[in-house]
């Protein structure tokens, strides 16, 4: 993969580059993500996103749990610009609710699983020996439980609460990428410079923080943007079965749930939270994609197919 | 090999009796089955309730009910569910309508989405697999319960066109099939197609990403170039030498993806209102019913091993440098 990050180029003197202004591996990769027009117009759309679920619900003449009896059912009008549901709530103030619930969700539960992965992964990999067949071990038993079915048995008492479905995502879904990080690990522990380092006496908690992390940095950082997807459709799903967020509070799952019913009566009560659903997942994903192509340009065979 | 095999039985059975016990107790735990009798209005008399809490064990500590279960399991008993029926003959009941359900969905899935990923690799960069690479982003990137609700809505004006019931959304057959074996086979087809094509959608994506790019690591190695150079025509370097190359990885991918194919099967089978193992899961933690949950579980969990183990066999037969002791 990747060669070790080092700041400071020392093999440049010769060759005539400016050193000062010589790029650095940080800029290179900045240069790489700039130069992918899905990925940046994706990050930005995710962060307008963001901001507006938060910022725009003040400024809306409706909130999410107003009831408008006079507008029951009612389909996209200059009112109410998503419609309303049979309650007559407005679906442009749920469905930004419901952003906000999901978002939330889907970046903690991304930090906090890659978080577990790269804590599990590292010390499996590096020490091996009884931590590596235990902590794989508790992987290979987490991956024959059917995580989904367990957290919807733990979910049912948490009576919605958003801590808690953060901290039950997170902890079923570190499994994969933790055997990715660990098997990485395993092939820089046979690198020179980390047996340098273990012979000159560093203590391996050092060792890992200064010289694995940094290695498998760039696997880690995209392992957290395509989690972020991947727990905002498992936030989703839980809430469209009834598991997750509980009402009155709402999040994208529960108003697709709501929509479901009656999708093919008042089909814009499914379509507006669905397609945004489908508008974020879709960029959280392109932009992973983006961060894999910029940090591990190998990892894509990028070349052309000879003829 | 067969030392290699039996090793691994034997470990996915320690594997299975720890998740199981871990259901069952996380199920106990977490479960009140009380709950529907007390909130009961008017309140069954306390001796009912009892007797109850007796059926279910509810007095005795849960490793000591593990167990009983466990002396059951071992005979092929699952146990009672809370309203009394027995769950072994349900569950295979539901075993049925999930595989009628699954089966041609995935299979078919499956074989056009690593026909169409390989065909991708070998026109890249070429209109069409621009057109593909984001066809397929597209799909993995909608819930499965969003791509079900589309095509309802499709079919349903698909069905307002032509004036005609063409398509059908909710279960396995209708209520009042008319009679005639060719008229019950027309009916299930109908119910068939959409809850089919949500899940061949899904994996057609799945697999034409992975296989996608597993074939483009195969097609940039020398060997290919040998093939050709050899003087062996094109399509046949390409399958002979390269999509049985690149199909090796997608082992592991297969049997991962058999495990979340009941999981994921929940939203087809609600949405579409199939009874199946899923959507049976749902209602044993509506009810708070263990034995559901737990056969489940492991019903869910030897599919996973039989598919690991699968896998494994399929990896050590079509790849000469897995070598086992």
């Amino acid at each position: 993969m990747s060669e070790p990050v080092t700041a400071d180029t020392t093999t440049t003197a010769k060759s005539g580059v400016d050193v000062a202004r010589f790029a650095s591996r940080r800029t290179l990769v900045w240069r790489r993500f700039l130069r992918n027009k899905p990925a940046v117009v994706s990050l930005i759309l995710l962060v307008v996103l963001f901001i507006a679920c938060y910022a725009l619900p003040p400024v809306l003449p409706y909130s999410y749990t107003d009831l408008d009896f006079y507008a029951l059912q009612q389909p996209p009008n200059s009112d109410h610009w998503f419609g309303t549901n049979a309650l007559g709530q407005d679906l442009l103030a749920q469905t930004l609710r419901g952003m906000q619930k999901s978002m939330l969700i889907g970046v903690c539960v991304a930090f906090i699983s890659t978080i577990i992965a790269a804590t599990v992964g590292t010390i499996a990999g590096y020490f091996g020996g009884w931590r590596d067949r235990t902590l794989m071990w508790i992987v290979d038993l987490m991956l024959v439980v059917p995580s989904f079915l367990l957290i919807t048995i733990v979910v049912q008492r948490t009576k919605g609460d958003i801590v808690w479905l953060i901290v039950l995502l997170a902890a079923f879904s570190w499994m994969i990428s933790s055997r990715i990080v660990r098997g990485m690990t395993m092939s820089l522990r046979e690198r020179e410079f980390v047996a340098a380092a273990r012979y000159m006496g560093v203590s391996n908690w050092r060792v890992i923080v200064r010289h694995i992390v940094p290695n498998v940095a760039s696997i880690i950082i995209i392992d957290t943007a395509l989690n972020v997807g991947l727990a905002i459709l498992a936030e989703t799903g839980l809430s469209f079965l009834g598991f997750g967020i509980q009402p009155p509070d709402v999040s994208l799952g529960t108003l697709i749930a709501d929509g479901t019913k009656s999708v093919t009566t008042f089909p814009w009560v499914f379509l507006f939270p669905a397609s945004i659903l489908v508008l974020i997942i879709l960029c959280a994903n392109l932009v992973g994609d983006g961060l894999r192509d910029a940090l591990d340009p190998g990892a894509r065979p990028l070349r052309r197919r000879r003829k | 090999m067969t030392r290699f095999l039996v090793g691994r039985l034997l470990n996915y059975v320690v594997l299975l009796a720890v998740a199981s016990f871990l259901t069952f107790s996380l199920a106990s735990l977490q479960f009140e089955p009380l709950d529907s009798l007390l909130q009961r209005n008017p309140r069954p008399p306390q001796a009912v309730i009892d007797a109850k809490a007796a059926e279910l064990g509810l007095d005795k500590p849960i490793p000591v009910r593990y167990g009983h279960w466990v002396a059951g399991v071992v005979h092929g008993d699952f146990g009672k569910t809370i309203g009394g029926q027995p769950v072994t003959d349900e569950l295979w009941r539901r075993i049925g309508v999930s595989l009628r359900l699954l089966v041609i969905g995935s299979v078919v899935g499956t074989v056009i989405g690593v026909v169409v990923g390989a065909w991708g690799a070998i026109r890249q960069y070429h209109l069409s697999d621009r057109v593909i690479t984001v066809l397929s982003l597209l799909v993995i990137s909608t819930p499965v319960f969003v791509i079900a609700n589309l095509l309802i809505l499709a079919a349903l004006r698909v069905n307002s066109v032509l004036g005609v019931q063409l398509f059908e959304y909710t279960g396995e057959t209708s209520p009042d099939a008319i009679g005639g074996a060719w008229n019950q086979f027309v009916d299930r087809v109908q119910h068939l197609v959409l809850p089919t094509f949500t899940l061949a959608l899904g994996a057609i994506a799945g697999y034409s990403r992975y296989q996608r790019n597993a074939m483009l690591d195969v097609l940039g190695q020398d060997f290919i170039r040998t093939a050709r150079a050899k003087g062996l025509t094109r399509r046949r370097a390409l399958f002979k030498h390269g999509l049985r190359t690149a199909l090796i990885p997608m082992a592991t991918l297969f049997a991962y993806s058999i495990a979340g194919l009941f999981t994921g099967a929940v939203f087809t089978e609600k949405i579409f209102g199939w009874h199946g193992v899923g959507e049976w899961f749902i209602q044993g933690v509506a009810t708070q019913d263990t034995n559901i949950v737990t056969a489940i579980t492991l019903f869910s969990g030897v599919t996973i091993l039989l598919a690991g183990l699968l896998s494994d066999v399929i990896y050590a037969a079509l790849d000469p440098r897995v070598r086992v002791r």
